[in-house]
């Protein structure tokens, strides 16, 4: 949490200020050419430009795999931790500094395999952040093993026979989480819908997450292949409180009507039936957050000082 | 107290005494509360200590605890309750054996005299209903534990306690702790004020009729010892000038924490170490502090890294098998050089082993526990007073630099109490506000000083300071690189901060004289047991002398040179090591405390040891033994 003097749009920094795509470039991506994460990285630098966010009051918390090496591809700050375990650094940062735009980038592996407990559980606490779970169905940094979400059958290092099982739905699961506030999905394949999707999920108060469907050239090549050809094999929830992209909706005609309020119809909608749907499932922007639940009137040290001396009388002798 | 009024009182309980009654004036004393588990033995336990502290006496207590909530009543593994040592000076350990004893049934009673707890002439006041109970089984089991306590010359006085607080209370079993804690405050002539005071604190959150009640509990049990015991027991006080606070550990480690300016404690609920944070939980949020309990020990460490991350030093609390889970976020925290203080209070092990016992076995895998090389900072404080004293400095030291500290409390620390000066707080030791000030212009994330290894912690908010920390081997500009210089290079700067800070340290003080046949090293809460046994080993006439390390990684310096003024060096320790003179054991082969390891392959010196695993404190006489049993040993060879 910040201290005292420093307001939100802080400190020492020149308000007057206007930032560039270029004010936002890292270091050049080293993602395989036709990774959906260059998709995905471009959405979320136009999205910091058109939000102007200031780069030293944003960070970009990561896991480990290939998606994780986001942050340092943005010159924002960033914090590139352990294998799963990104949103409880997310949390402890949001926790304490409030100001801070938070923003998390996981993959399949990371978010719904090794860090399960930790998904599960910071869908629960609800922080205000922007959770991208980068989804390709595969462990490609390690190279081709099983993820969680690989569909059944599909053969890979660990399950040369074929995925033994079906793939877990993380839409659903999230979606099962009491206090979710805000559950979407978008295709590395649709630029626009891609960067709406994002743009809601930033102006959501919440946890936002959003599972965003790739490819990886090198080993899940022709997932979604079918609906990356042709548009038909899309199913596009909308609504005016929905992802609102109607560049995409003319091109995707194949619609559902979704309110994102009706949590029973989201169910249904996530459903794994074969069906590609892309869209917003689920908003509310009124669940407690976490963060906010827990924030705390911040003391002087000489508050402090006077709080302690009175404890201290609690034990004396 | 002699034998013949011994007798009489045991003879003559229900009849009021005529005269006035033996003083006993005695130095120092130990007490025990036994009960079965629920039946409150702690809580008298600790208000007599509470009480013992406040009128100027020195305490040390330790709890009894079974293992589990709600053991089976009467039977020698539900025995729960309290020893209290008090003493004119102040009180550094839970020492011998217990002097008095106030047993709620006969079967506890046994736990403790099987473990040899109870001093041989022990005054033992013990609930008398058992003996002429209805249940036949019960009376014959208060017939066989009798003739096996009579081993002993323990002195018993039957009191009807159940009867007693019925007169008072409908279900006399949920107030028969109140009963004895008046007839200890009779025996030992506490101040009833101050006794009552408590109460009312203790129970400030139930109704009056219930504080009246327990009130009337206390004072009906001082009245029953007034009239029917014909002796008191005087342990007198020294008055200091100083004022006095008393807390147990794990209230001292959260006290530590806030008069350090943290705000941020992850937790996952762990013995011993989660009453700290039901304690920071109440307090914390009035200095604007947040107690986060996190789905699992994992995520408290990464909570913990990512709020010390983009702010103020944060810190997590746990016990060994929580240090386990928590160890790859603690290679990250020294691999992005994220400041970050973890309180890990000691039980028994290996896996869930002693919960509620007191170990000291996580020293190695707290220093070295970490896949691939992560130095850090690891201390243990020795005291209650110590308890919150390095809680301060463990913030600066994680701050100054950027670097993991990790503290080693322990069971006997966390429930210990302990009266000690009321510390005298200072803004100084407050953290200072988060620094958003804007970078200096070419500051890198990781400019190491290139002799010192320290550089410049940026905040998220700084302008200019923009940069990815990153668990990979990365250089100055927290860039990811894996040349061989590279990673050569970080692993220096990060091992020599712990060199510039061993350089800042003091060799420490040895107890007794600077050369002599015998130096006992010890760690964390062992120190007054030791130094009680050393005195006595000096007191024979033995040359021996004690040394007790605060700072275990990196070591204190100067141990090589305090070592070789003396015949021998032998640490103490609560942990596992092999006898040397055990089947199959060789000098080649024996494991030994885990001290003892560290200190042999720092200083070349042929350290020693002994240890125990006994899921309690060192006895004083345990090690005076030890002590004996070592230099004899020496006069052999």
């Amino acid at each position: 949490m910040i201290e005292e003097g420093c307001s939100l749009l802080g400190c020492g920094t020149d308000d007057d200020r206007s930032f560039t795509m270029d004010d936002y470039a890292g270091a050049t991506a080293r993602w395989c050419p036709g990774c959906g994460d260059h998709a995905v990285l471009t959405a979320v630098e136009r999205l910091l430009e058109t939000e102007q966010l200031p780069p030293e009051r944003t960070v970009f918390v990561s896991g480990i795999g290939c998606s994780s090496r986001f942050p340092h591809y943005l010159h924002t700050y960033g914090f590139h931790g352990l294998h799963g375990r990104a949103l409880p650094v997310a949390t402890g940062v949001k926790l304490r500094r409030p100001d801070l735009h938070v923003f998390v980038v996981m993959g399949d592996g990371d978010c719904c395999s090794i860090g399960a407990g930790h998904w599960i559980h910071t869908t629960r606490y609800n922080p205000d952040m922007v959770v991208l779970m980068l989804d390709n169905g595969v462990y490609g940094l390690t190279k081709n093993q099983t993820s969680p979400t690989s569909p059944q059958g599909r053969p890979s290092n660990t399950q040369p026979r074929g995925a033994y099982l079906p793939g877990l739905n993380p839409i659903s699961a999230t979606l099962g989480v009491t206090n979710a506030s805000f559950v979407a999905q978008t295709g590395d394949w649709i630029p626009e819908h891609l960067y709406q999707t994002l743009s809601a999920g930033f102006h959501h108060r919440g946890f936002s997450f959003i599972r965003v469907l790739q490819r990886c050239p090198k080993f899940t090549e022709t997932l979604f292949l079918d609906a990356v050809r042709d548009p038909k094999n899309v199913e596009l929830l909308v609504h005016p409180n929905g992802i609102v992209a109607p560049d995409v909706e003319a091109i995707y005609q194949n619609h559902i009507a979704h309110d994102p309020s009706d949590l029973t119809d989201a169910h249904r909608l996530a459903e794994l039936d074969g069906k590609v749907r892309l869209g917003l499932f689920y908003r509310n922007a009124s669940l407690p957050v976490y963060e906010e639940v827990r924030r705390e009137h911040l003391q002087s040290a000489e508050q402090k000082l006077a709080l302690l001396n009175t404890e201290l009388d609690r034990y004396a002798v | 107290m002699n034998s013949s009024s011994s007798n009489s009182v045991e003879s003559s309980t229900a009849t009021v005494l005529e005269g006035p009654p033996t003083l006993i004036r005695v130095p120092e004393h130990t007490v025990e509360v036994v009960s079965d588990s629920g039946e409150g033995a702690q809580k008298c336990g600790q208000l007599f200590g509470r009480t013992s502290a406040r009128m100027g006496n020195g305490v040390w207590t330790v709890e009894i605890i079974p293992a589990e909530i709600q053991p089976p009543a009467r039977t020698p593994g539900s025995a729960s309750g309290n020893r209290i040592r008090i003493g004119t000076e102040p009180v550094t350990n839970w020492g011998d054996a217990a002097n008095v004893v106030v047993a709620f049934n006969e079967q506890v009673l046994l736990s403790r005299h099987r473990l040899d707890a109870l001093a041989e002439d022990a005054i033992i006041l013990i609930e008398s209903q058992w003996e002429t109970h209805e249940d036949p089984t019960i009376r014959e089991e208060w017939r066989t534990a009798m003739e096996e306590l009579g081993q002993r010359s323990y002195q018993f006085i039957r009191v009807p306690m159940e009867e007693e607080c019925q007169k008072i209370l409908d279900i006399p079993a949920r107030g028969k702790n109140m009963f004895a804690l008046g007839l200890l405050a009779g025996v030992y002539g506490r101040d009833a004020d101050i006794l009552r005071r408590l109460i009312a604190n203790e129970f400030r959150k139930k109704s009056q009729e219930v504080i009246d009640t327990n009130i009337a509990l206390l004072e009906a049990g001082i009245r029953w010892a007034e009239e029917h015991l014909d002796f008191r027991i005087e342990v007198p006080i020294a008055q200091g000038e100083r004022a006095m606070v008393v807390m147990n550990g794990n209230q001292a480690v959260g006290l530590g924490a806030i008069a350090a300016g943290m705000e941020l404690c992850a937790m996952y609920p762990i013995t011993p170490a989660t009453s700290a944070s039901h304690y920071l939980s109440e307090v914390f949020e009035d200095f604007g502090g947040v107690v986060h309990q996190a789905e699992d020990e994992i995520a408290a460490a990464g909570v913990a890294i990512g709020a010390s991350y983009a702010g103020k030093v944060a810190f997590t609390i746990t016990s060994g098998p929580g240090l386990a889970l928590k160890t790859e976020f603690l290679g990250l925290a020294v691999m992005t050089e994220t400041p970050l203080v973890l309180v890990d209070v000691q039980r028994g092990g290996p896996s869930t082993g002693l919960p509620t016992k007191v170990e000291q076995s996580d020293l190695l895998a707290a220093i070295f526990g970490q896949p691939g090389d992560a130095p850090h900072v690891v201390l243990a404080p020795a005291t209650i007073e110590e308890c919150f004293a390095c809680m301060i400095t463990a913030r600066r030291i994680a701050e100054a630099f950027r670097c993991l500290v990790m503290v080693l409390s322990d069971a006997n620390l966390a429930t210990g109490v302990q009266p000690f000066p009321r510390p005298e707080v200072t803004t100084e030791w407050i953290a200072a506000p988060v620094d958003l000030s804007p970078v200096p212009d070419g500051t890198l994330p990781y400019q190491w000083d290139p002799e010192a290894g320290l550089s410049r912690r940026i905040i998220p908010g700084q302008p200019g300071g923009m940069f990815t920390a990153t668990g990979l081997a990365h250089d100055e500009r927290s860039k990811v690189a894996y040349g061989p210089g590279v990673n050569q290079l970080g692993c220096t700067m990060r091992s020599r901060k712990l060199a510039v800070f061993q350089s800042t340290l003091r060799p420490p003080t040895v107890r007794g004289d600077a050369a002599g046949d015998l130096l006992v090293v010890g760690w964390g809460s062992t120190e007054g047991a030791i130094i009680e046994a050393v005195d006595r080993a000096r007191a024979q006439g033995l040359a021996v002398s004690s040394l007790h390390l605060r700072f275990l990684s990196p070591l204190e310096p100067g141990l090589k040179d305090i070592f070789q003024r003396f015949g021998k060096v032998m640490t103490v320790e609560i942990n596992y090591s092999d006898e040397p003179d055990d089947p199959y054991i060789t000098d080649e082969n024996r494991r030994r405390g885990q001290l003892a390891w560290l200190l042999r392959a720092t200083t070349l010196v042929d350290v020693d040891c002994w240890t125990r695993v006994p899921g309690e404190p060192l006895q004083p006489k345990m090690i005076h033994q030890a002590i004996l049993a070592h230099l004899a040993k020496g006069a052999e060879s």
